[in-house]
């Protein structure tokens, strides 16, 4: 398969991308409704005050789930119409490239109201902001790029949402553990030298994952 | 006798890796006591089911590469058989657990987590297997599953243990490898024909699952497999 990517229609399908969601509030809105009744419940249910180390898994629990949400609507909602559409258009790199960004900044801004609301509603203990900030756009690419082919496989499947969170637990493990590490010892406020190696590792996933999604989606897409 | 030395081969060698795994003589060491001949079963399952996850791998690379049934139907098979492998492989490393560690499943392993990650792996992909009724999109999309999870599980059992270096298995210093076991070369007069044997085993298995879904498509499919 020769590589005549075009930047102009990877702007293109972008475009479209948030222009859809921000004609059609209700899906960002439903993702940050989810983030912010599940903050809520938490509060309720660690009355007592949560540790910090609790906090840390507690934030990438709900942004996990955050995520599946927010990324099981870009594969579910094409039509079978659109996409015989989309076929002749589209080179299926440039399509998933496209995809693979909204779904990264979709989860970024979900990482922002999360931050938001966990600290409004019960606290924020982080003491090392910047690595906190490092790890959670680093964490949340590895997320974008894998749950973006995970709801590409699970839209497959015909039962979408149940298939997307089992299909895409295992796959993400790796990346919770290091993501949870980095923020616990971003709470902590450990040295920068004790982080650099996870954050290198985290690096190393990201690229993994990204390049793996791009290689790999071309024989998801056709039927 | 050209075709099935090597089941001969696999046979005495497994037989062989019991009797003496038994019966040999080990060194006394602290803690581990008996418990250490565990090696000769555990670890060799391990390293069987880790050769058919890479053969189940290889030939979903090979399945995209051209859409030939027959490697989907090998890329499969050679995931159950890992399965298979991988079930008493974690019961062995529980009993044994059980004795050494006093608990069946600790926490903070690396390589339990790995283990475990891999296994929900595996158990997704039957499942998504199920799933698909049709043959050719139920082989297209489990491979592509397929190759992405085996990266990430592969990526998860080599780089994580480096990076968090606490892990309780015996020799561990962050490092996968076996080479500091606590073996002396007794030992590993039995370590290594176990693993061979028990790798034969599998391949054997995945051989005769393999042949028997070959024909079971044959009779659904009313078509010949090239």
């Amino acid at each position: 398969m020769q590589s005549n990517l075009n930047t102009s229609s990877i702007i293109a399908l972008l475009k479209k991308e948030f222009l859809l969601e921000f004609r059609q509030k209700t899906s960002l809105a439903s993702i940050l409704l989810y983030v912010l009744s599940i903050v809520f419940i938490s509060f309720l249910s660690f009355k007592s005050g949560i540790k910090p180390d609790v906090w840390g898994a507690l934030f990438w629990l709900v942004l996990f789930f955050a995520g599946i949400n927010a990324a099981s609507k870009s594969f579910f909602t094409e039509s079978k119409a659109r996409s015989i559409y989309n076929y002749t258009l589209y080179h299926p790199t440039e399509f998933v490239i496209s995809k693979i960004i909204y779904n990264i900044v979709l989860l970024w801004v979900v990482c922002l109201c999360s931050v938001l609301t966990f600290g409004w509603m019960i606290s924020f203990p982080v003491q090392n902001v910047l690595l906190f900030v490092l790890t959670l756009l680093l964490g949340s690419a590895a997320l974008g790029g894998s749950l973006t082919l995970m709801s590409c496989i699970a839209s497959k499947t015909g039962n979408s949402y149940s298939v997307m969170s089992l299909l895409s637990m295992p796959v993400c493990i790796p990346v919770m553990l290091l993501s949870l590490r980095l923020t616990k010892n971003a709470i902590d406020g450990l040295d920068w030298l004790v982080s650099y190696k996870y954050l290198g590792g985290l690096f190393i996933i990201d690229v993994i994952i990204i390049s793996l999604s791009l290689f790999l989606f071309r024989y998801l897409w056709k039927e | 006798m050209k075709h099935w030395w090597w089941k001969i081969a696999a046979i005495a060698l497994v037989v062989y890796s019991i009797v003496m795994g038994l019966i040999g003589n080990v060194p006394r060491l602290d803690i581990l006591n008996e418990t250490i001949r565990n090696l000769y079963f555990h670890v060799p399952l391990w390293f069987a089911m880790l050769t058919q996850m890479g053969i189940s791998w290889f030939f979903a690379l090979r399945y995209l590469n051209g859409y030939h049934i027959k490697y989907d139907i090998l890329s499969s098979r050679a995931a159950y058989v890992g399965g298979m492998f991988a079930l008493p492989g974690i019961i062995t490393g529980s009993v044994w657990a059980t004795y050494t560690w006093g608990k069946p499943w600790v926490a903070d392993d690396p390589k339990l987590q790995g283990v475990m990650a891999s296994m929900l792996v595996y158990f997704v992909y039957y499942l998504l297997r199920a799933l698909i009724p049709d043959a050719q999109t139920k082989a297209r999309i489990s491979a592509v599953y397929n190759i992405f999870a085996f990266i990430m599980t592969f990526v998860f059992i080599m780089i994580y243990p480096r990076l968090a270096p606490n892990s309780l298995h015996p020799g561990n210093g962050g490092n996968p490898a076996f080479g500091k076991y606590d073996m002396d070369n007794g030992m590993r007069m039995v370590f290594y024909p176990a693993c061979m044997g028990w790798i034969l085993m599998s391949v054997w298995l995945l051989n005769v699952l393999n042949r028997m879904k070959k024909l079971q498509y044959k009779l659904d499919n009313h078509e010949e497999i090239n």
